[in-house]
């Protein structure tokens, strides 16, 4: 197995498919061994800078380092970097293990080697008896894994995940976020992951990259930005979906928020600018008649509509602020009147 | 009701008669010719049958196995010009971004767009200067230029059919864009090129025009054969001649329909 992982650096990468420019000035650091999440609505960019990265794509400007060496003018092949695609692209007219140990025998190494270590990563990906299988006659899970065996087969310094886990049921879908984690930590990899689910990036990655048409908007560790997202976008792509329109005053003892239907609240920590700003909170960010202590934001509403999803109640309240979604635990139908309470620090507060 | 009904059906069974006879009639005249030693009005059928005329068209020295060993050489070199042409330039089409790329692909149509006598009457007079006339060079050359509308074309959709992330992901893990292509990419597209190579087979073994003009006298091809047997009213040498010209068409035809697969045919020109 691969003794450690690579470092990847990429400085200033401006990426354009024609006229349309995909990338703008993207620079990113990747220490070795590191577990990268790239994530964003589709469109951003982030598949396109995985591409850039592995050398399928030129950058118009800018560089891509790997361990210090430049790779940006190499190709693909001298990158070590190995792949696993969205599609999987198995090679169709190749049994699972001659897919796997494709890169050993481009290395040159013999057949009965090859044949061990094919042996070993089918054993590794829990694929023993399926290598004489036919690629096509093997399931969407297995599939996956044989992708994933191909690109680990050649020890690769450096991992490129492209939404790999997009087309599995969703089952499959949780069993491999804890494998595919448990293997980068067994194999200290570097591992850049490319997805448009929050939650697998979160669960999976040591930090998350934020990209929003075409730019970096956030990274750092994922309790850092599920918690502190820096912009609007950003909040709610990591899941703050209900939004408020207010305003922002601040005066010698702080901040004071003040919302269109009359509600206000005193900040304990002032947001940036003032006079216009949009508010947003979770789903499970807020509490239902609970009048706990500590300053939060109070609102009367009326349950519009109730469902329960599982594990807790979820809400569609009409306030006088709008609309919200809430998850509760406790239960109540459609027509209750109930009090809104959401804590100050769970607000996420951008200048509009 | 039941009028209308018996007139649809006496319909439908004429029209199937009637395209079943312009189907089958000829080919019933063919094999009644090659079967017939002797045959001449008013009599319907042959007066006397014999399958004589076989053993004069298949004797190891007539002229007829002769024309057919030379009809399958010229078909083959054809075959591997045509690939070493449409290979790389079918590749070329289906993955780079080529600028002039429907002019090309329109360029290779252009052998085809002509009335082809006088085509090849121009050809003829250009290679008896440079002294491919009569020679094999000359009829594999004219084959390949009329085939290339084929043997391009299907090659292009062929490679397009090939999803890129499989040549991506054999670069990826350490692949030459020239491995790559001999790993994976040539053998996911190696039907639609085998489909193509047939066309293009076929179309020599039947090709008259270019082989008169460029070919003859020196060299006979089979359907040469069969156009001088039948202007010599030597019917029985032409049937059989047809017959033997039909056997390659009716068997590769079965076998195309399973090399040409709907994603590749839908690519086709493209």
């Amino acid at each position: 197995m691969a003794a450690s992982g690579a470092a990847i650096g990429v400085e200033n990468l401006d990426v354009a498919y024609g006229r349309t420019k995909v990338l703008h000035d993207v620079s990113l650091t990747i220490p070795a061994g590191r577990f990268v999440a790239l994530i964003g609505s589709s469109g951003c960019g982030k598949t396109t800078l995985l591409r850039a990265i592995s050398g399928f794509v030129t950058p118009q400007r800018g560089r891509i380092l790997v361990d210090e060496r430049d790779v940006t003018a190499e190709p693909p092949e001298r990158r070590g970097m190995a792949m696993v695609f969205q599609s999987y692209a198995l090679w169709p007219h190749m049994s699972a293990a001659q897919n796997v140990g494709y890169g050993l025998k481009l290395r040159g190494m013999g057949r009965a080697e090859r044949a061990r270590k094919v042996d070993e990563i089918l054993e590794l990906l829990r694929l023993q008896g399926f290598g004489e299988r036919k690629v096509t006659d093997l399931s969407g899970g297995q599939r996956q894994r044989v992708a994933l065996g191909r690109a680990l087969a050649i020890d690769p310094p450096i991992l490129l995940l492209d939404e790999p886990l997009s087309n599995l049921d969703a089952k499959i879908r949780l069993a491999m976020r804890h494998e595919l984690k448990s293997l980068h930590r067994r194999l200290g990899l570097t591992a850049v992951h490319v997805t448009h689910d929050q939650e697998e990036a979160m669960v999976m990655a040591d930090e998350i990259v934020v990209l929003d048409q075409g730019r970096i908007v956030q990274q750092g560790a994922p309790e850092d930005v599920y918690r502190r997202p820096n912009s609007s976008f950003v909040a709610s792509f990591l899941g703050a979906d209900n939004i408020i329109e207010g305003e922002v005053r601040r005066d010698s003892d702080g901040a004071k928020l003040t919302l269109a239907d009359g509600g206000a609240l005193d900040l304990p920590t002032a947001p940036e600018g003032h006079g216009r700003h949009v508010i947003q909170f979770r789903s499970d960010a807020v509490r239902l008649d609970d009048d706990a202590a500590g300053p939060a934001l109070r609102l009367d509403g009326r349950i519009a509509q109730a469902s329960y999803p599982g594990g807790r109640w979820r809400y569609e309240i009409d306030t006088p602020a709008g609309r919200f979604l809430v998850d509760d635990s406790r239960r109540a139908s459609a027509g209750d009147a109930v009090r809104l309470a959401i804590p100050a620090e769970e607000l996420h507060i951008f200048p509009r | 009701m039941n009028a209308r009904l018996l007139l649809a059906t006496a319909a439908k069974i004429a029209a199937i008669a009637l395209i079943a006879f312009a189907i089958l009639g000829p080919l019933a005249n063919l094999a009644l010719w090659a079967f017939a030693e002797r045959w001449y009005a008013p009599f319907k059928l042959p007066v006397t049958w014999g399958t004589r005329y076989w053993e004069v068209v298949f004797r190891p020295t007539g002229d007829a196995m002769a024309s057919l060993a030379m009809s399958v050489w010229i078909a083959i070199a054809t075959v591997i010009v045509s690939l070493a042409l449409s290979v790389p330039a079918g590749y070329a089409l289906a993955r780079l971004r080529l600028p002039a790329r429907t002019l090309i692909m329109i360029a290779f149509l252009m052998p085809q767009a002509f009335p082809s006598v006088a085509i090849y009457i121009n050809v003829a007079r250009i290679f008896y200067e440079l002294g491919l006339a009569g020679t094999v060079t000359g009829v594999v050359l004219v084959h390949v230029a009329h085939g290339l509308v084929y043997s391009v074309w299907i090659a292009a959709a062929a490679f397009a059919a090939v999803d890129r992330d499989l040549e991506l992901a054999a670069r990826n893990i350490g692949a030459s864009p020239l491995q790559a292509f001999w790993s994976v990419t040539l053998p996911l597209a190696a039907p639609g090129v085998m489909a193509s190579a047939i066309f293009v087979f076929l179309e020599s073994l039947d090709e008259f025009t270019g082989a008169f003009f460029v070919g003859a006298p020196q060299v006979t091809t089979l359907p040469l054969l069969l156009y001088n047997a039948s202007m010599g009213g030597n019917y029985q040498i032409a049937s059989i001649t047809a017959l033997i010209l039909l056997v390659p068409s009716v068997v590769f035809m079965l076998f195309i329909e399973r090399f040409l697969r709907a994603d590749v045919l839908a690519k086709v020109g493209r």
